[in-house]
């Protein structure tokens, strides 16, 4: 199954904080987990984690410091802050709106029975 | 993994490494974030079985192409498309101990330049009343030292080169003062004028650390005059409108700041003002580009187009040129212009590159400047002789006589490159060797012309 874009792109904020609210991680960590929380459904361009871990940064969700293991090479680690939890918090209220919702309508439209291919896509 | 694949390995991170640091938008920590993710990646694919080559192959196509994630990190920190100038003050490794101090020196260096000004009021000497003629002759003597002093210090030049450069500051202080000139003559005015140029090219030297002889260090300062003009004069701007706000407000409150603003803010802001202009200029060098060619590049089709114009105008109407006494100074300045123009153009020149568009434009500038400035020594040579040879009209006929010759063998020069005979490289070489001119002619109407013209 392959996963839109935008929905991709919606799901990636919530998703970082999530994963960060764990424990402090670094860029490649993240992406593996979300990786094997989504059972590798939800594919992200590697680099574009690091324009949104510099953009959570920036509104102050998330902290950084730079690290260097004894003879190792120097990583980034990233880190939720105060804020960064209740902007979780609010995302998740948001995104569980958004479930009930389709819940509901998928519930009542039953009788339309799933996700018949219409004809025309038929041969796709 | 052999070592031999893990050695191709480094060389392929390093070349992707290369590529990352030709984006701006990408900053060094940055490229040290996506390379550990990069290795990461790889290591987990050599892991699963993979050849180092392929992993990296692998790697690099799910980090994802170069221009979207320039193009991400451009949306996340636009303000790195605009380059700025940092102040020192954030801590960074690199920065040694003494361009630490760079800032401190150039605020003492501005400070004594902006106290030097206010030392000849503690012996009576009122720069808004009748002494100005004391203050025009001595104005370059109060900034100019302050700031050789801070390039001397900046490029640590020898103690010989400070002992020349201290002996030239000595002559022109004594050139200024020691000839008795009165006020109202003309030679206190021509003082005035060419020992703020000789002294500058006494600024020069320091600022080529001493290696005054090197055609390419002369060709910075040049560089460094025009950026150092352009940021006096927003300085000065910026100058001006705190200088409104002080009178305006004060008047506001029934208080007089006027006498402040003219014996305090205005004589001692523009001789620190002088100082900092430098500093900016230096420290922006690397940071932004250079202004002078710009407008250069904005300038010269205006002017070409002014000056053809003015050509046609006169062969047109059949006018002659009315040989006015300002008239000469006039042309000088616009020689002065030109050359500007021809100067500044030269200083941003690929010297490699083939003769253009731009090129054959300079050229047909410098050649109407050259045919408008014979035409006006024809006519002055005529009535030379009515005036006779008075200091104003030597020096000025001096100066014009000087820009002619420059710009006539530059015109030459430039021909044969237009033509593909000759390197780019002659004309910088011939601009950077005439300064020595420039600084002869300066100091001979400094030193010589009160002598020959007995003060008059």
């Amino acid at each position: 199954m392959h996963i839109t874009k935008d929905l991709v792109a919606a799901s990636a904020t919530p998703l970082v904080l999530g994963i960060l609210a764990e424990g402090e991680s670094y860029g490649y960590a993240i992406l593996k987990q979300v990786n094997e929380l989504s059972s590798g459904q939800l594919e992200w361009t590697d680099g574009l984690l690091y324009p949104l871990l510099h953009r959570l940064e920036r509104l102050g969700h998330v902290e950084s410091t730079w690290e260097t293991p004894p003879g190792g090479r120097r990583r980034k680690y990233y880190r939720i802050t105060d804020q960064g939890r209740a902007e979780l918090a609010e995302q998740r209220r948001q995104w569980a709106a958004v479930v009930d919702t389709l819940r509901g309508v998928w519930g009542t439209a039953r009788s339309v029975k799933p996700i018949m291919t219409p004809a025309w896509e038929a041969g796709r | 993994m052999t070592v031999d694949s893990d050695h191709e390995l480094e060389a392929q991170i390093a070349e992707w490494r290369a590529y990352m640091h030709r984006r701006q938008e990408l900053r060094h920590a940055d490229a040290d974030e996506l390379e550990d993710h990069l290795r990461n990646r790889i290591t987990e694919l050599t892991q699963a079985g993979l050849q180092s080559d392929e992993a990296f192959l692998i790697a690099v196509k799910r980090m994802g192409s170069l221009d979207e994630l320039s193009r991400e990190f451009a949306r996340e920190h636009s303000e790195r498309l605009w380059k700025q100038l940092v102040l020192p003050g954030e801590p960074d490794a690199s920065t040694t101990a003494r361009s630490r101090r760079e800032l401190p020196i150039m605020m003492l260096c501005a400070t004594i330049a902006a106290l030097a000004i206010k030392v000849p009021s503690l012996f009576g000497l009122d720069i808004s009343a009748d002494d100005s003629g004391f203050y025009s002759r001595n104005l370059s003597l109060f900034t100019l030292p302050a700031l050789a002093a801070y390039f001397a210090w900046q490029r640590r030049v020898s103690s010989r080169t400070i002992g020349v450069l201290a002996l030239l500051f000595i002559l022109g202080a004594v050139a200024a003062n020691a000839y008795p000139l009165a006020d109202d003559s003309q030679t206190i005015v021509l003082t005035a004028i060419h020992l703020p140029l000789a002294l500058w090219l006494v600024v020069g030297v320091a600022y080529l650390g001493g290696d005054w002889r090197s055609d390419r260090r002369r060709m910075d300062f040049i560089r460094f005059t025009g950026e150092w003009l352009i940021y006096f004069c927003l300085v000065a701007l910026g100058g001006g409108v705190l200088m409104a706000f002080t009178v305006g407000t004060f008047h506001a409150i029934g208080l007089d700041a006027e006498g402040f603003v003219q014996s305090w803010l205005l004589p001692c802001g523009a001789m620190a003002a002088v100082v900092v202009s430098a500093w900016l200029v230096e420290a922006k060098q690397s940071v932004i580009e250079n202004m002078a060619p710009v407008l250069t590049r904005v300038f010269t089709p205006l002017f070409t187009a002014t000056l053809s114009a003015f050509l046609v105008a006169i062969i047109w109407t059949n006018n002659g040129i009315d040989v006015e006494r300002d008239a000469l100074i006039l042309f000088d300045l616009l020689l002065v212009v030109v050359l500007g123009l021809l100067l500044y153009a030269i200083s941003a020149r690929d010297l490699a590159a083939r003769p253009g568009l731009f090129d054959r434009l300079q050229l047909a500038l410098v050649v109407s400047a050259l045919i408008i400035d014979a035409m006006v020594l024809m006519a002055i040579t005529g009535r030379i002789t009515e005036w006779g040879f008075s200091p104003n009209k030597t020096a000025a006929l001096g100066e014009n006589v000087i820009l002619l010759t420059n710009l006539a063998w530059s015109a030459w020069l430039f021909l044969g490159f237009v033509r593909g005979r000759m390197p780019f490289a002659g004309l910088e070489h011939w601009q950077t060797r005439y300064l020595i001119v420039y600084a002869g002619w300066a100091w001979t109407v400094v030193l010589v012309f009160p002598l020959a013209f007995s003060f008059a």
